[in-house]
């Protein structure tokens, strides 16, 4: 086949197909979600969203045991969730290949936090793989899989933005034919129990020497000499390309593909050669600490730091002392934060959030973006589902007059990856907290996936939909209102009624994603610029679509044709009906 | 050569970037092209980067370093001029987006960024790609006329993009994008 532009993640996704991967299980999650949405267009291979990466995980080690080669993608964060499985998936092994795609997220274009997945390899004692372009991401895919069942392993596969969502000249190839393995009964490898756990321990740790022994020959740590080098660089994955972007032939290199376990023998040597050995690496200093205890005198860390993303002028500013000609726009230019879009269901909640000063406790997904001005409405955001659980802390701690005023809000999606278990904490411990579902009928922050509230599988086929409304009944909620995030009154006085209750609620704000393609707009709002005091209170929505402008000498609303999708939330907060849908 | 696309989240600069990338490849050129998804494309600044040469290593255009900032909006323009190289050009639609703390009152949109760019980037090229696109038959071609202002700036061969925008846009809206693009390529040439 000739070359052709892949994403790492789509290029991740072929390396799945080439190699003969039948069950892909993964959970949405930016920048890794392009790889099973790539998956899916491959109808060779079973490709599913699972609620949440600890099932996506269970799934492939299932499939793999069952003797199929499996995958299970996720992001950084989403590792922590399904680290459950993983550490004792070192312990069974597999059956057929089993690889773990993990994406960081260095520079945190859309995380919570910017932790370095490569201790996870490191503490479940697994082997990890890191490409550094597209090409490298297919051929890495593919040698996973041969790697994971020379070894009897699961393998750890990990990404990043600039790798994952950059595109560069792929060649593909066909898929190979790889029979479904027998499934054989094996309760010494697969039940870890103590007894069978402890056989597997000495197993785990027999492996790991085996694997340190392949890290010092695999191909995929390659030395890539320059007879003018002054200095030599340990490095691995995108880094190695902002390093190579900088130093050129100024520098030699030792890439590592392989980077847990990492060799020994083989940095030595490089090391050995050269009088400055630098290490770049992008997070933390796992190379380094590698090659410090080594006693390999390496710096990295204290030139490079331990935040944000590298680049090829950070290493040339800090190794060859350049810095860039550059011009600048002599005035300040303002930020442009993302927003919710224009005619987003979420706007409207968050509004009455904010009307109402309560005490927000936030989750992950677009209506995180509800924290910024001017709706600042929310207090709190950790993690998937953190909303429902660390509203029943604080409410616990603060009291039941604390829960009239306080409340958690997160997305269908986000309730079904890790709510529930919150909200079935609250019921059984006799709670009083007050639970918001944005249910937009989409996982919408990482780019419209299908969720098990939604009724249609990844491949947009009619399936089984979970009843938010009977579900937390069954957990234990006898309180449970649906309203529309469009109808501000109506919204206000349900969760007024709802947070003023000594017990459980259950409040679903039911609208659909304004980007979804089944959603229409409505005509767009206009402003009556005589009935327009310019009293600024339909600024309060945060829409993208109003802005003020000045009229002989007076502010008044405008309207952005181009962006008001009509949803009519502007028109509800004028009290001077100065805000009109077009029809009246 | 180095070129980077920035606008705002939601104006089809990804369409513009894989659309060159497409072309690049056509030409036989080893190529890079770097997008950013997820929540920084709600309404936020995004910036997308095409590289392309015998050998490219970095997918990431950096300060200094753009031959061309291909603008979808002005402030967007000035935001990123730190970018282009000393002998760079820029490409600027002249449509203006307020921001959200511009919107809340928080910030002041810069006036005259035009002017200034005008007379301070030697040969740079602005046009109302906006009014070029709703000419054409949709606001939403915006991305479409300024791919084919860039291709007249570049000076780069017609056709290949010609076949590049064939490949990538569905066909309901392959007439309207062949316009959008004619419209954008002739405006830059006379």
């Amino acid at each position: 086949m000739s070359k052709a532009l892949f994403s790492g993640n789509e290029a991740v996704a072929r390396g799945l197909f080439e190699t003969g991967v039948s069950v892909v299980s993964s959970y949405p999650g930016t920048p890794s979600t392009e790889i099973t949405e790539s998956a899916a267009g491959y109808a060779e291979m079973y490709s599913e969203w699972a609620p949440n990466e600890k099932v996506a995980v269970e799934v492939a080690l299932g499939a793999s045991i069952g003797g199929a080669r499996a995958f299970a993608g996720m992001k950084h964060v989403g590792l922590n969730v399904a680290a459950d499985p993983l550490f004792t998936a070192s312990y069974t092994g597999v059956n057929a290949g089993l690889v773990i795609a993990v994406a960081d997220d260095q520079g945190l274009h859309s995380s919570q936090n910017e932790q370095d997945s490569r201790h996870w390899a490191r503490s479940a004692k697994l082997p990890m793989l890191e490409p550094a372009d597209s090409a490298e991401c297919l051929a890495f895919t593919k040698f996973a899989y041969e790697l994971s069942e020379e070894y009897d392993t699961p393998v750890l596969l990990r990404l990043s933005t600039r790798v994952s969502h950059s595109r560069s000249l792929v060649t593909a190839g066909e898929r190979a034919d790889i029979p479904l393995k027998p499934y054989e009964k094996n309760p010494r490898k697969y039940v870890m129990m103590p007894a069978m756990a402890k056989e597997r321990h000495e197993f785990v740790e027999a492996r790991t020497l085996r694997l340190a022994e392949l890290a010092e020959r695999t191909p995929l740590n390659t030395t890539e000499e320059n007879v003018n080098a002054k200095i030599g660089v340990i490095t691995a994955g995108i880094a190695y390309q902002y390093a190579k972007e900088a130093l050129g032939n100024n520098a030699s290199y030792l890439k590592l593909g392989m980077i847990a376990p990492l060799p020994e023998k083989v940095i030595r040597d490089f090391a050995a050669r050269f009088r400055r050995v630098v290490v770049i690496e992008e997070l933390d200093g796992v190379i380094e600490t590698h090659c410090k205890a080594l006693g390999i005198p390496v710096i990295g860390k204290e030139l490079f730091g331990y935040t944000g993303e590298y680049s090829a002028g950070l290493i040339k500013e800090k190794l060859l002392g350049e810095k860039p000609v550059t011009r600048e726009y002599p005035e300040q230019t303002p930020p442009r934060p993302p927003v919710l879009c224009p005619g987003c269901p979420h706007r409207g909640v968050f509004y009455v959030l904010n009307k109402l000063k309560l005490t927000v406790m936030g989750d992950i997904g677009c209506y995180t973006l509800g924290a910024l001005a001017p709706l600042s409405a929310l207090d709190v955001c950790v993690c998937m589902g953190a909303s429902v659980s660390s509203l029943h802390g604080i409410n616990t701690a603060r009291g039941a007059d604390f829960a009239k005023s306080a409340i958690a809000v997160l997305g269908d999606s986000t309730f079904i990856h890790s709510g529930i278990t919150g909200i079935i904490d609250i019921a059984y411990n006799k709670g009083v907290s007050t639970v918001m579902v944005l249910d937009n009928s989409i996982t919408g922050m990482t780019g419209h996936q299908q969720n098990p509230t939604t009724g249609l599988t990844i491949k947009g086929d009619p399936t089984s939909s979970v009843n938010l409304e009977l579900l937390a009944r069954a957990c234990g909620f006898n309180r449970v209102r649906v309203i529309d995030p469009f109808d501000l009154s109506g919204a206000e006085s349900v969760l007024k009624e709802e947070l003023q209750v000594r017990e459980p609620s259950f409040i679903i704000a039911r609208r659909p994603c304004a980007l979804l393609k089944t959603v229409k707009s409505n005509p767009p709002v206009f402003c009556d610029e005589n009935a327009c005091t310019g009293c600024k209170m339909c600024m309060k929505a945060g829409c993208p679509a109003i802005s003020m402008k000045k009229t002989a000498g007076k502010s008044k609303a405008q309207i952005d044709k181009t962006l008001c999708t009509g949803c009519g939330v502007c028109e509800k907060i004028c009290r001077f009906k100065a805000l009109m849908a077009i029809d009246s | 050569m180095n070129i980077m696309i920035v606008g705002v989240g939601g104006q089809g600069t990804l369409l513009c970037s894989r659309l060159l990338g497409e072309a690049f490849v056509a030409m036989g050129r080893e190529v890079k092209v770097s997008e950013v998804h997820g929540m920084s494309q709600r309404g936020g600044s995004v910036v997308t980067y095409v590289k392309c040469g015998d050998e490219v290593f970095s997918p990431l255009v950096e300060r200094g370093e753009a031959d061309l900032i291909l603008a979808f909006e002005q402030l967007e323009a000035a935001r990123w001029l730190p970018y282009l190289s000393p002998g760079g050009r820029m490409l600027v639609n002249t449509q203006i987006i307020n921001p959200m703390p511009v919107i809340t009152g928080a910030a002041q949109y810069p006036e005259g960024i035009l002017d200034w760019l005008t007379a301070n980037v030697p040969g740079s090229v602005t046009l109302d790609a906006l009014k070029l696109a709703e000419e054409a038959g949709s606001p939403r071609a915006v991305n479409t006329v300024l791919v084919g202002a860039m291709v007249a700036v570049l000076n780069l061969p017609k056709d290949v993009f010609e076949t590049a925008l064939e490949k990538t846009v569905p066909p309901k809206f392959l007439k309207l994008n062949k316009i959008a693009f004619e419209k954008g390529f002739a405006a830059v040439s006379r």
